[in-house]
């Protein structure tokens, strides 16, 4: 009886903690983001809504996130296969390859996309004189967002793979499919929790992305900004209205995903 | 026709897990590959199916030179010993996957399933899900699967090995059975020599990436090739060849001599020649008994009497009784066996 009281109290103080700092960590900035967003109305978060600036960086961001999506998509499944399912030399070292996004910090990684492609180095002027500009514009923000977010999908992946095992794939090979049958029919099926999952760190990420982005965009407003910098940059102007307007919508874009996703079991269970 | 190995070789690193098989399978057979783990019995298999390819050497199925053609077009049945259903397809969806791939028609491809779900005893299952049937019902589909596409060949990697033992011991009848109606050329993969001797028209025993023996189990058992096979398959004492019993054999013995456990004659009573021994220990096997016993120069030997000889002799632990080989085996330097039946083990 006096230990199973002694449970019951060690149970109960942890749920407080739990709950005092979900409140303080998640809930209440969240709250108090909306409540900015909206405190004098539904007007003043319209009209913010209809500057140029912020629309261009609602753009720019979901062209982002559009480029970045599918293409680490591609890129995290096929290396998630070729590491779960393959032994060869080096797998190891290209499994520490693809978290060094994970490791490095954003800004650096920005940095490192600067002086690679930037006006003065080597690639930078070979590329500006055909007239491709990487810095300070689409492709190199573009580059910097599939950089960071490079090990989700990957990451996500491989350790399902590992786990499920080469035999269903074995067994659909025997009866006669082809790679592709396989993976469409067999190993995307096996998978698909995990993918989906992926997908959607790699969306909110790309979204949010600031650090990186802001390096190599140049953060002018209304050409390079995308919302992340555009919250920032109108904040420092004093724009606090426009500030947390944008960022409303983006805890907004952030929040479909996720109702998307639950979108997404449910139909798939069904 | 059915399935031919020549030659093969393959290892893995520095390790041999195929060292020179040559095997030939006939049609219609159903054939256990029998050995422990690491003889390389799985690899072969693997690499029939082409999951595997061999380093050198040919694999012929059903006449055609099937070695480097891919496992696609092999036409091969295969049943994995953790069944490797697709968990997100039903029973039907599972036993039509092959039949699908090969753009038969919805209408036949129904009809077909409705007859292996009948074939295989789960006809009102078809809508489930591998995950809501037991191991035993899981297989049978995996089989159903392997059958569907009307393979060459079927390949049954240690297909029981999940399963306890009395599943174990229906499925093994049920395979049988199965095997008699639909003839296809089959191959299993075990460790279990009871399930190898049930099944199986023949027997290939191996150790170490390479063949033992061949033989039908009645061979294996009685006429072991190999010292290898004599203890793996069934139970056997080993006694050095200067042990007593032997002394009068004519030939000089160079290896040891092995004895079966139930050929040996037991006696409460002195009769003539026979060998006192003590009783250390007796232990029930069901319809047989197994006693230990100690010999003069502290050998031990295992025999095993009927329940009945067990009962009528009144047997103890601690008790003397007096025992002697009916029947020996020894393997020459050259691996050829001889059998010594009816030779005076006196001492």
């Amino acid at each position: 009886m006096q230990s199973s009281n002694k449970g019951k109290n060690y149970q109960t103080i942890l749920i407080l903690i739990a709950i005092v700092y979900f409140t303080f960590i998640l809930l209440i900035p969240v709250v108090t983001l909306i409540f900015e967003a909206f405190h004098k109305g539904f007007q003043p978060f319209l009209d913010s809504l209809q500057s140029v600036e912020f629309q261009e960086a609602l753009k720019l961001t979901l062209i982002i996130t559009a480029i970045t999506l599918p293409l680490n998509t591609i890129f995290g499944l096929s290396a998630a296969w070729i590491i779960a399912r393959n032994q060869f030399r080096g797998r190891a070292l290209l499994l520490s390859i693809i978290d060094v996004p994970f490791s490095i910090s954003p800004v650096v990684a920005g940095l490192m996309l600067v002086l690679l492609y930037g006006k003065n180095s080597w690639l930078g002027g070979i590329l500006a004189s055909v007239g491709i500009k990487i810095i300070f514009a689409l492709p190199g923000m573009v580059l910097a967002t599939m950089f960071v977010t490079l090990p989700f999908v990957a990451r996500e992946i491989i350790p399902v793979l590992e786990e499920i095992g080469p035999q269903e794939e074995e067994a659909a090979r025997i009866l006669g499919a082809s790679d592709w049958q396989i993976f469409w029919r067999v190993t995307i099926p096996n998978i698909r929790w995990g993918l989906l999952y992926g997908l959607l760190l790699t969306n909110a990420r790309a979204m949010g992305e600031f650090g990186a982005v802001s390096v190599v965009s140049g953060s002018i407003l209304g050409q390079t900004a995308t919302l992340p910098i555009f919250v920032e940059q109108t904040y420092k102007n004093y724009q606090t209205e426009a500030a947390f307007s944008a960022a409303a919508i983006l805890a907004l874009l952030g929040l479909l995903t996720l109702i998307g996703k639950e979108f997404l079991e449910r139909r798939v269970d069904n | 026709m059915g399935i031919l190995v020549e030659n093969v070789y393959k290892s893995f690193g520095s390790f041999q897990a195929l060292n020179n098989i040559n095997l030939e399978i006939k049609d219609g057979t159903i054939v256990a590959l029998l050995g422990p783990s690491g003889s390389g019995k799985s690899t072969l298999l693997r690499a029939i199916a082409g999951l595997d390819n061999p380093d050198t050497g040919k694999i012929i199925i059903n006449g055609r030179d099937s070695t480097h053609i891919d496992v696609k077009k092999r036409n091969i049945g295969f049943v994995f010993q953790h069944y490797a259903l697709f968990k997100h397809l039903t029973i039907r969806q599972n036993i039509a996957f092959g039949l699908e791939i090969r753009k038969i028609a919805p209408n036949i491809i129904k009809e077909k399933v409705n007859e292996l779900l009948e074939l295989i005893q789960l006809s009102g299952l078809g809508n489930r899900y591998p995950s809501q049937l037991s191991g035993g019902q899981r297989q049978r589909v995996a089989l159903a699967r392997a059958l569907a596409v009307q393979p060459g060949v079927l390949l049954l990697d240690e297909p029981f090995g999940a399963l306890d033992t009395k599943v174990r011991k229906e499925l093994r009848t049920w395979l049988r059975d199965l095997h008699d109606r639909v003839h296809v050329t089959s191959v299993f993969v075990t460790h279990d020599q009871e399930e190898a001797m049930e099944v199986a028209d023949e027997i290939v025993v191996m150790s170490q990436g390479k063949i033992e023996q061949i033989g039908t189990p009645a061979d294996i058992y009685d006429h072991p090739a190999t010292p290898f096979v004599m203890s793996f398959i069934g139970e056997v004492n080993v006694l050095p060849s200067n042990s007593p019993w032997f002394k009068n054999y004519p030939d000089k013995l160079t290896s040891d001599v092995f004895i079966r456990p139930h050929e040996f004659d037991i006696q409460t009573e002195l009769n003539g020649s026979n060998t006192k021994a003590q009783i250390k220990r007796i232990t029930h096997l069901g319809w047989e008994v197994q006693i230990e016993l100690i010999l003069p120069d502290n050998l031990t030997v295992f025999a095993h009497v009927s329940k009945e000889k067990f009962t009528r002799l009144n047997l103890k632990t601690e008790q003397f009784v007096f025992i002697k080989p009916l029947s020996a085996q020894v393997f020459n330097e050259d691996e050829t066996a001889k059998k010594f039946v009816g030779y005076d083990f006196s001492i």
